[in-house]
């Protein structure tokens, strides 16, 4: 069963991996965007574990409720909405159980991701995280490792696409052959939960 | 390349900071990143709100004064501003008349608004907002993020202003704001790339001897390369992009602005051309302005804007406005 503590190791190792990963995101975002997003994102989750250390949330859901809200509040651009919904959203999925298990963490973050889905107008194939949420989650019914390699995977297939969403878009055909920033972070998100169910 | 700071994670508070010992007629929070005019909220009269990231000013925080904004947000460099300044922004200036938000049709912005004023009305605040976009290069609107805000905020934010600032109500406002950017367009082209503080070398590779045809604002690439033009080749293929895509019946407002590097020697210059194509396809000039208005760092280049006007729109153009980066009448 996945406990509280699981889900502020999952919030904790995702701010590690944005924090060393962060100068790989903003040249991602260089050719095709604007050349911030690993700043953005690692502001984002510096505050994300600095609120779950004050006010120390004790419940699966609080916690991402907690995570999404300071993600809102901190990142800005199209990032900020579109992950603080996905964690907020899949944290009111999760209710006010004391204890998930990986099955009910599926069912929940799909909602989150539908919610991204909404919100952003994005569809699979739109070359943005959706490439690699929404692989991630359909693997997550089996294992950790195998939502983490299909997020990976999904987000290396964004590389031949063309972006019909976000600021790439308006690259038209010269998106194509560059990965989307947006889906390797989103990879990043995931292979924290991997990384936190190992430990 | 060498950028005139201290640290990139100070650079927004930074200029604030500055800005605040600049202007005393403006109220310059820090750390919370709103600046608002000193005398809102403005009994009986609607407010403005805009905002966007920061590294194009003047826009948006010079535009704060009396005649255009109420207040402004300023994000990250390149980065919407988060939905917490806009509400800040948003109840420090309304009088009980309403506010509108002027938000430039960018996918962070328009998410970041959107959350904002369902917020704000939670608070009791009444939102109307308008979506700015006015650039012609993105032509394929079903397949990307749709046509970009640029020079038209410009356009919006003063005429809108100088019609709030007479009184007029809230749907009176928006529909103005909203007319607006249903005429004007804007084509804009870079000699350079920027470079942004926190990646400290240029956003993309542009070799010399081509420019980039159909750029935005944020140091993405146009969508056209092409082997370096002149200031007259560059002024027919700019002013008959908008041409393509509005036919002015009336005078238009014309707005030659730079992208932040081009020199106003350079500026007027392309003003020149950019008024003989004007004259050559027999559109009438009603005012033009000529300048750094809505940037994009230390990118080189410059953007055409027109706007077709009638008599209201016209006479609200000239209504005063006393703002750092516009004043003229009071």
């Amino acid at each position: 069963m996945l406990d509280a503590d699981f889900f502020r190791r999952w919030m904790t190792v995702t701010a590690a991996s944005v924090d060393r990963e962060a100068e790989r995101l903003t040249a991602l975002d260089s050719p095709i965007g604007d050349a911030d997003h690993g700043s953005n994102l690692q502001r984002g989750f510096t505050a994300v574990t600095a609120a779950l250390e004050k006010e120390a949330p004790d419940t699966p859901g609080a916690i991402l409720i907690l995570a999404g809200r300071q993600l809102i509040s901190t990142v800005g651009g199209a990032s900020g909405p579109l992950y603080g919904t996905l964690l907020r959203r899949t944290g009111k999925a999760l209710g006010d159980a004391a204890e998930v298990d990986r099955a009910q963490l599926a069912d929940a973050l799909r909602a989150g991701v539908d919610a991204v889905m909404t919100l952003g107008g994005a569809a699979p194939g739109d070359k943005t995280m959706i490439d690699a949420l929404v692989p991630a989650v359909d693997a997550l019914g089996e294992s950790f490792g195998a939502a983490r390699n299909a997020a990976e995977h999904g987000a290396l297939a964004t590389i031949p696409l063309q972006a019909r969403k976000g600021r790439a878009s308006y690259l038209g055909e010269r998106s194509i052959g560059h990965q989307d920033p947006g889906a390797t972070s989103s990879a990043l998100l995931i292979a924290g939960l991997a990384e936190a169910a190992d430990e | 390349m060498k950028i005139l700071m201290n640290v990139p994670e100070t650079v927004v508070a930074d200029a604030l900071r500055g800005m605040a010992a600049a202007h005393p007629e403006l109220t310059v929070d820090v750390e919370n990143r709103v600046i608002v005019r000193r005398d809102a909220p403005v009994e009986g009269k609607v407010a403005l709100v805009s905002g966007g990231g920061s590294g194009h000013e003047p826009l948006h925080g010079g535009f704060v004064g009396p005649g255009m904004l109420s207040a402004a947000c300023p994000g990250e460099v390149f980065t919407s501003p988060v939905p917490d300044q806009m509400v800040r922004a948003a109840a420090a200036v309304d009088s009980g008349a309403g506010v509108l938000f002027v938000v430039k049709n960018y996918t962070g912005d328009v998410l970041n608004f959107d959350m904002a004023a369902e917020l704000a009305e939670d608070e009791g605040i009444q939102i109307a907002k308008v979506l700015v976009n006015d650039d012609v290069a993105v032509t394929d609107s079903l397949y990307t993020a749709g046509r970009r805000g640029t020079g038209a905020t410009l356009f919006v934010e003063k005429i809108a202003g100088a019609a709030a600032d007479e009184g007029q109500p809230l749907e009176r406002v928006e529909a103005i704001a909203r007319q607006v950017n249903e005429v004007s367009r804007s084509f804009g082209v870079a000699l350079s790339a920027c470079t942004t503080p926190a990646k400290g070398s240029p956003t993309f590779d542009l070799p010399p001897g081509e420019l980039e045809l159909g750029i935005g604002i944020h140091g993405e690439p146009g969508r056209e390369r092409r082997a370096m033009m002149t200031s007259r080749e560059i002024a027919d293929f700019a002013v008959n992009a908008v041409l393509e895509d509005l036919s002015p019946r009336n005078p238009v407002l014309v707005l030659v602005n730079g992208m932040g590097a081009t020199p106003l020697l350079e500026l007027y210059g392309f003003n020149a051309e950019v008024q003989r194509v004007l004259a050559e396809r027999g559109v009438a000039v009603a005012r033009t302005l000529v300048g750094n208005y809505v940037t994009s760092l230390d990118m080189a280049g410059a953007s055409v804007t027109l706007c077709q006007v009638d008599e209201e729109l016209l006479r609200l153009w000239d209504a005063p406005v006393r703002t750092p980066g516009l004043r003229w009448g009071m």
